[in-house]
């Protein structure tokens, strides 16, 4: 569904240019969950902003449903692959309701019958008709997560990139989108790419993942493999250390991976 | 630990009230408790009162919000009764306060070396060239590797966890006897996180200083801490050892365990949890 070759992404010029993407290669089967894990700054946001069309400055290969992928995207790609975003406090515009940002995408593609399809977008993320013409500072952070999502699925696209979808939830709210997005793909057949830097979200939502540190992907593997706790790479092994809680000794082993 | 000699710190009915234009918001509503040379931590959701509890005790918070207390017992002195004066040579001096993220919390037009030994000569008097090497030696103790290098930087030249390492030099200059760290790691990347945790972690051990760690992250809490209290809109619903967190009892904390994915425990569907209103004016544990 995604193949994704020798992608390179670099930010500004000459001696201050920063590389944050080093030739990252991988696939995604239609289907698929994969998730991609890493700390601040390793570059996992880039790709997947590079992959959404949103940064235009890059080079390698994008491939998406069969079909390569130019640097900015024709309007049919948007339509089989939508985003969402890590604050839906900044996602959604603050003077639109509910039902203006809903029929937007409806209009910009053409799909008419935008009345019944936002009562069903709306539906199937769990918020009633009774919010359709609420403006977002009338939501709770988690109902605006479910806005954003019914936001992406109202193309009915076949593909979701995901960008910290619950990193600015509470958990009890994060358990309840989590449970939404799982619900979702099932039922669509969806394809998602998810980025987070919590390994433990990864574990429930994914399959497959990538761990990337510095602008490269160190490691792919199996969801399983994470579980046993055998990752190849010294990297990995450390992230995992630290996403199990605190430990004095273990701390103390921390180094840092260039 | 609290348990064994005096407490430093004794909370007795704290009450935190904000008016508004229709109702009064009371976002702490009678807790208690006490803590001693020990790391105690203050675990809720967004809007539980654990920042506002921090913040009270420090009497940070400004009017027209209301604190009220029975108590506030510290040293032998009760916060809840001295005049402003006498609570400005306790704040900074003998409880400190590290926030989330050291990015709003540093003057950004003055480098961080300044920064350190003016909170330093805030509270001591001493030479500007004594105050320097006690800012430089603080730098080292918070593991910082070049510190004479970082001591001339501004805050805008430091990573997050150099920032934050810089701000807990800062509040531990003075030489406080309690530290409130409210939320002190949850903008760093889970690596730097451990190791700013190890430096706080090192300091209550070596110092016998007291520490109260407010967090929403329960798994970090049940790891790092000694104990941990439990908030849910505005009270304290249960208290239990930091490692035997697990065992908890009180419906809110249960569902809020299981509300978490799991590396080592994987299941098809999160549990959602399912408020309960009588949660809301249960006697405190």
């Amino acid at each position: 569904m995604i193949m994704v070759e020798g992608l390179d992404v670099t930010f500004g010029h000459g001696p201050s240019a920063v590389h944050a993407v080093k030739n990252a290669s991988f696939t995604v089967a239609p289907g698929e969950a994969f998730g991609i894990v890493g700390e601040s700054g390793s570059g996992k946001s880039t790709v997947l902003r590079a992959l959404a069309g949103l940064n235009p400055a890059w080079t390698g290969s994008i491939v998406v449903a069969g079909e390569a992928q130019p640097p900015h995207r024709r309007r049919a790609f948007f339509k089989q692959v939508q985003m969402v975003f890590q604050d839906p406090y900044g996602s959604l515009h603050p003077r639109h309701t509910v039902d203006r940002i809903l029929s937007e995408p409806v209009a910009i593609h053409g799909l008419g019958q935008s009345d019944r399809r936002i009562e069903r977008a709306l539906l199937e993320v769990g918020l009633g008709p009774a919010f359709r013409f609420r403006y977002p500072h009338q939501l709770s952070g988690g109902q605006r997560q479910r806005v954003a999502i019914a936001r992406a699925l109202i193309l009915e696209p076949r593909i979701l990139l995901l960008d910290e979808p619950t990193s600015a939830l509470d958990v009890s709210v994060q358990a309840e989108v989590l449970n939404l997005l799982v619900r979702l793909r099932r039922e669509r057949a969806l394809t998602y790419v998810l980025v987070t830097h919590n390994l433990s979200v990864i574990a429930h939502m994914c399959g497959r993942l990538a761990v990337m540190n510095a602008g490269r992907i160190v490691e792919e593997m199996t969801v399983a493999q994470l579980r046993a706790a055998t990752p190849r790479e010294a990297y990995t092994r450390q992230l995992l250390r630290a996403s199990l809680g605190y430990d004095r000794r273990a701390a103390d082993q921390f180094e840092t991976y260039d | 630990m609290a348990a064994s000699g005096d407490p430093l710190l004794t909370v007795e009915d704290l009450w935190v009230r904000f008016p508004g234009r229709t109702r009064v918001v009371e976002a702490v509503r009678g807790i208690s408790f006490a803590v001693g040379r020990e790391k105690l931590g203050i675990v809720g959701e967004s809007g539980s009162g654990k920042s506002v509890t921090g913040r009270s005790i420090l009497r940070l918070i400004q009017p027209p919000g209301q604190v009220t207390a029975r108590r506030l017992m510290f040293d032998g002195i009760d916060l809840a009764r001295i005049d402003e004066a006498a609570m400005r040579d306790i704040r900074g001096r003998r409880i400190s306060m590290v926030l989330q993220d050291p990015k709003f919390s540093l003057n950004p037009v003055m480098t961080v070396g300044r920064q350190i030994a003016e909170a330093y000569l805030i509270h001591h008097k001493a030479e500007p060239a004594e105050a320097r090497r006690r800012a430089l030696d603080m730098l080292a103790a918070v593991r910082i590797r070049n510190p004479e290098r970082v001591f001339d930087l501004y805050p805008h030249e430091v990573s997050g966890g150099m920032g934050q390492r810089i701000m807990m030099a800062m509040m531990l200059i003075p030489d406080p006897d309690l530290m409130i760290a409210d939320e002190p790691t949850s903008a760093l990347d889970v690596t730097v996180q451990m190791q700013v945790l190890a430096i706080l972690d090192d300091l209550v051990s070596k110092r016998g200083m007291g520490l109260i760690f407010i967090s929403h992250d329960l798994n970090l809490v049940a790891s790092f801490c000694d104990r941990v209290l439990i908030m849910y809109a505005g009270r304290i619903v249960e208290v239990c050892q930091a490692a035997r967190l697990r065992e908890a009892r009180h419906p809110y904390t249960v569902g809020l365990l299981r509300s978490l994915p799991r590396i080592d425990e994987p299941v098809d569907e999160l549990q959602v949890l399912q408020r309960d209103p009588a949660w809301l004016d249960a006697p405190a544990p």
